[in-house]
């Protein structure tokens, strides 16, 4: 079984470990996953605000080598990513003058063929039914599922999963063997972009987080964004300093603990690459 | 030969600001057959009709097109007219050049050139029409009012009132619908039981009331004055004439934690049950989905403790066939449940309640007799959030309406909370405060400022629980959109008013239109407020729209002044626009092959057989015949007759063909 995968700027630089353990995990359940060859920026966070043409433009231009590479399905683990590539199908779709505009001023052959699997889509589709008898290291502890903004809304385009009280992570986790718990800030702001221009903002903002999944007894924070997690996870000074107590934590990808249930070792899932040291 | 009048209305500005409306009567006056035409500002005030009278009588008009607007609204004001100058009504034609041209075009030749087409198309189809009489059938002078709440309540005892037999259905085992569970009702904070209930007596004891409670409309025929409703009496398990309520079985029913209905799911009910005391009938139904005996075949507590052995455990659905003249709908509304917020927890926190169960919390007959106690543990909330336009004003739910009623209750309920709680908190979160009507903007002052209820503008995000408080987390939006984080006891939502359960159904059966929310729509939103695309249905409450009770009652009193104009007449005019099967001189009689295709075509049964017979009594042909009584005139026999026999009076063949041959210049 091979998928095309679009890891995006995140998954090579800042977040390599949830690029390791998506490549991990899938390895381990016979899927293979092919880049796609000459890939560029989806544009996320600048490009929709600035130029709505650009934004379409890039993804799409992924979109369509990914045609002309044969895929049928691309995978796109960064939230940020899917959204924008998920965007850029619907619009192009509904709007065909705009496509028009898009492929042709850009000299795009893009047909609007392939289908986008955001991680969990993926993993539903491909892993958990195979799943039966090969979790040997159960995730036995107590998880706060935090879905983020983008990887649920907008709903009306994306269609996943319900948009304020999401629910497919936890039910991902129960088949880890965690326990996820029952909170409210699953897709509260973590303060995304503003990580480097603000990050006292992200301070507060991923502080009430955290503090409400420690608060109700989180034994970890599962993610499936890496904005979410360096948010989380490299700005605990800042959230720690912003709350005036220590929460320490960790923040994983729900592949890292996918992996882990399934007796993969902990440095191949990059688990030592974590700011917050996953002791768990 | 035709002689033709051509009168082209400007609508004020609504036609002639896209199309040159003296064009249109200057290139007119050139057809053949046309003697007369001119345009003016207004053809249906007085002065215009003047000038069709005047025309007709001046001219010797056999024929009038008036080029104005929609037939639906001004086609009865143009034939009277006719009428009255001595043409038969049904040589008068309208070319609609508003909605089908002037409104939905552009300002320019070619529209003006549609209006033309429009006007010669009818020139043409009038020069064939031919003169009709209208039709008389009886009034069958009894009304079927569907809903039992308030506005079909006023709307029964006004129609009674006036002489007439009502026949009053209602879904539920009780009259009194939405306004039997409210505390007290605003701007003057009366007694909402206290004004109801004796009009309920009043129902059930009025000597022109049939009332049928637990019971639906099944099916309806018919027309105006003449419809026959089947009515499903559902089986209520028990004999109501011998039963005397005295409530023995409902005491001792050991199925005891249903939710009541009427508690809004705060208070338990039985399996045999009175929906509440002041129920009319105060006599139980068996709730048959929840019954053991019907569940397991085994139980019958209650047959045992009856005193008059009044239990019917195989009591069947009965149909009633009643003839009734008018209907007037009164089905109400519901409101959404807090399950369809997802930010506000998916209704899983058990004190974020809706503003119906607010009612009950508040209602000396509710679950708490009164007392403001929140449902998961009893405790009395020290601080409560009411959060308005829970759903309503917002497209991204699918309900772009304002609920109408919210604010005001709203304002009632903080207040209400305020005099039961002292020392309470109460905090409104508003989009806008609506409270238009008499004494409604003083009441809402009245809760800001003399109760010391805490109004914030801005809307709620998110609501979720911790340690055991409802966190409210909202946005000042007047301090510049400040975030507010309220840690409430309790939280009411003002969630939206929505068309009730099964209305599409009723409207379907009823052969009536809604709209896209699903309320039944009324035949015209300024002037026909009352009434419905199909003669002799009426509309009361809040089944058109949310209203709140007054406005239901001046509906219901609306509703029923309809009812009882129409039954002051004992004879109604029927348009005669109805199918005819052609007859012509022996030995043909008639085009018809008699094939009766036309016969399991017709919706309404309106077509029979008849025997053409020789001066010996032998029959020599069969050919079909319409009931002019029962033909609605839907044309479904003609496109499906053979032979052409059929055609409906008012649009024959020959009209419509020349309407299409007037449309392709070849006439």
């Amino acid at each position: 079984m091979t998928l095309g995968l679009y890891p995006g700027c995140s998954l090579k630089g800042s977040s390599r470990e949830y690029t390791e353990s998506v490549l991990a995990v899938a390895q381990a359940c016979g899927i293979e996953l092919v880049e796609i060859e000459d890939w560029n920026c989806c544009g996320a966070t600048a490009a929709h605000n600035l130029n709505k043409e650009l934004s379409l433009a890039l993804p799409a231009r992924i979109l369509s080598l990914a045609e002309k590479q044969g895929m049928k399905e691309v995978v796109v683990p960064c939230a940020a990513c899917y959204s924008r590539l998920t965007v850029t199908n619907h619009e192009l779709a509904v709007h065909p003058e705009l496509k028009q505009t898009i492929t042709k001023g850009n000299g795009l052959d893009y047909k609007g063929s392939v289908e986008i699997l955001n991680i969990i889509q993926m993993l539903d589709k491909y892993i958990t039914p195979n799943l039966e008898g090969r979790i040997v290291k159960p995730f036995e502890h107590k998880v706060a599922c935090y879905y983020g903004c983008l990887l649920v809304r907008p709903h009306e385009i994306l269609k996943f999963d319900r948009e304020e009280d999401p629910q497919s992570m936890d039910e991902l986790m129960l088949k880890a063997g965690a326990t996820p718990i029952d909170w409210a800030f699953k897709t509260e702001c973590c303060g995304a972009g503003l990580s480097v221009s603000r990050t006292s903002s992200v301070g507060r903002l991923s502080g009430e987080i955290l503090k409400d999944a420690a608060d109700r007894g989180a034994e970890a924070v599962i993610v499936a964004c890496p904005m979410c997690q360096s948010n989380l996870d490299m700005r605990r000074e800042a959230i720690n300093s912003y709350l005036g107590e220590k929460i320490d934590i960790p923040v994983l990808y729900v592949t890292q603990v996918l992996g882990l249930a399934l007796g993969i070792d902990r440095k191949t899932l990059g688990l030592q690459r974590h700011f917050v040291a996953v002791n768990i | 030969m035709s002689k033709i009048g051509v009168f082209v209305c400007h609508c004020g500005e609504n036609i002639s600001a896209t199309v040159d409306c003296a064009k249109v009567a200057e290139t007119a006056a050139g057809y053949d057959g046309v003697v007369y035409s001119i345009d003016y500002k207004y053809m249906c005030s007085d002065p215009g009709q003047s000038l069709i009278k005047s025309a007709i009588i001046e001219k010797g008009l056999t024929g009038v097109v008036v080029a104005s607007c929609s037939p639906r609204m001004h086609e009865p004001t143009f034939r009277k007219a006719c009428a009255e100058a001595g043409l038969n009504p049904y040589m008068c034609e309208m070319a609609n050049l508003r909605e089908h041209c002037s409104w939905v075009h552009e300002k320019g030749d070619a529209t003006t050139e549609k209006a033309i087409d429009l006007v010669r198309i009818l020139v043409e189809k009038v020069k064939k029409n031919h003169s009709l009489n209208a039709i008389k059938v009886p009034v069958t002078k009894t009304a079927l009012v569907i809903g039992g709440g308030i506005a079909g309540i006023q709307a029964s005892l006004d129609i009674a009132n006036s002489g007439h037999k009502v026949i009053l259905i209602e879904r539920d085992p009780s009259i009194g619908g939405h306004m039997s569970q409210l505390s007290e009702t605003f701007p003057t904070l009366d007694c909402s039981q206290c004004i109801l209930t004796p009009r309920m007596v009043e129902v059930a004891q009025h000597e022109n009331i049939t009332l049928y409670t637990y019971a639906e409309l099944e099916s309806l025929e018919g027309f105006v004055g003449n419809f026959k409703a089947k009515i499903r009496r559902k089986s209520k398990s028990l004999d109501e004439k011998i039963c005397t309520g005295c409530g023995q079985c409902t005491t001792k029913c050991p199925v005891k934690k249903i939710p009541s209905e009427f508690n809004e799911g705060l208070g338990k009910r039985t399996a045999i049950y009175v929906p509440f005391p002041q129920a009319v009938p105060n006599k139980p139904v068996i709730d048959r989905v929840n019954c053991t005996y019907y569940i397991k075949g085994k139980c019958k507590v209650c047959e045992i403790v009856c005193p008059t052995k009044a239990i019917r455990f195989d009591q069947e659905d009965t149909i009633v066939e009643a003839e009734v003249g008018a209907i007037v709908v009164a089905t109400g509304f519901t409101v959404k449940q807090p399950d369809f917020f997802p930010e506000y927890g998916f209704g899983k926190y058990p004190d974020v309640i809706t503003g119906l169960q607010f009612e009950r919390l508040a209602s000396a007959s509710g679950p708490t007799l009164g007392e403001i106690r929140r449902p998961s543990d009893g405790k009395v909330p020290e601080k409560i959030v009411f959060i308005a336009c829970a759903g309503s004003r917002d497209p991204a739910k699918g309900i772009p309406y304002c609920s109408k009623i919210c604010c005001m209750y709203i304002a009632k309920h903080a207040m209400l909370y305020q005099h039961k709680v002292h020392g309470g908190k109460s905090y409104v979160f508003y989009m806008d405060i609506r409270a238009g009507g008499k004494m409604y903007e003083e009441f809402v002052r009245r809760a800001i400022e003399d109760d010391g209820v805490n109004y914030i503008r801005g809307r709620v995000s998110r609501i979720y629980e911790k340690n055991g408080k409802l966190i409210v987390k909202g946005a000042d939006t007047l301090l510049g959109a400040m975030p507010v984080d309220i840690d409430a006891d309790m939280v009411v939502l003002a969630t939206a008013g929505i068309a009730n359960e099964g209305s599409e159904e009723l409207a379907q059966k009823l052969h009536t239109s809604y709209d896209s929310y699903h309320f039944f729509s009324e035949a015209h939103p300024k002037l026909k407020p009352v009434e419905t695309n199909t003669a002799g249905i009426f509309l009361a409450g809040a089944c058109q729209s949310p209203k709140d009770i007054p406005e239901s009652v001046a509906m219901a009193s609306g509703a029923a002044v309809k009812v009882a104009c129409l039954f002051s007449q004992d004879e109604l005019t029927r348009e005669p626009l109805i199918a005819v099967v052609n007859r012509q001189a022996a030995p043909v009689f008639s085009s018809c092959v008699g094939c009766f295709l036309c016969v399991s075509a017709c919706p309404y049964q309106a077509i029979e057989k008849e025997e053409i017979k020789n001066r010996t009594g032998e029959v020599i042909k069969t050919i079909a015949k319409v009931n002019p009584g029962l033909c609605q005139g839907c044309g479904t026999c003609v496109a499906f007759c053979r032979t052409k026999s059929i055609d409906i009076q008012g649009y024959t063949h020959e009209e419509m063909y020349s309407e299409v041959m007037a449309l392709l210049n070849e006439y």
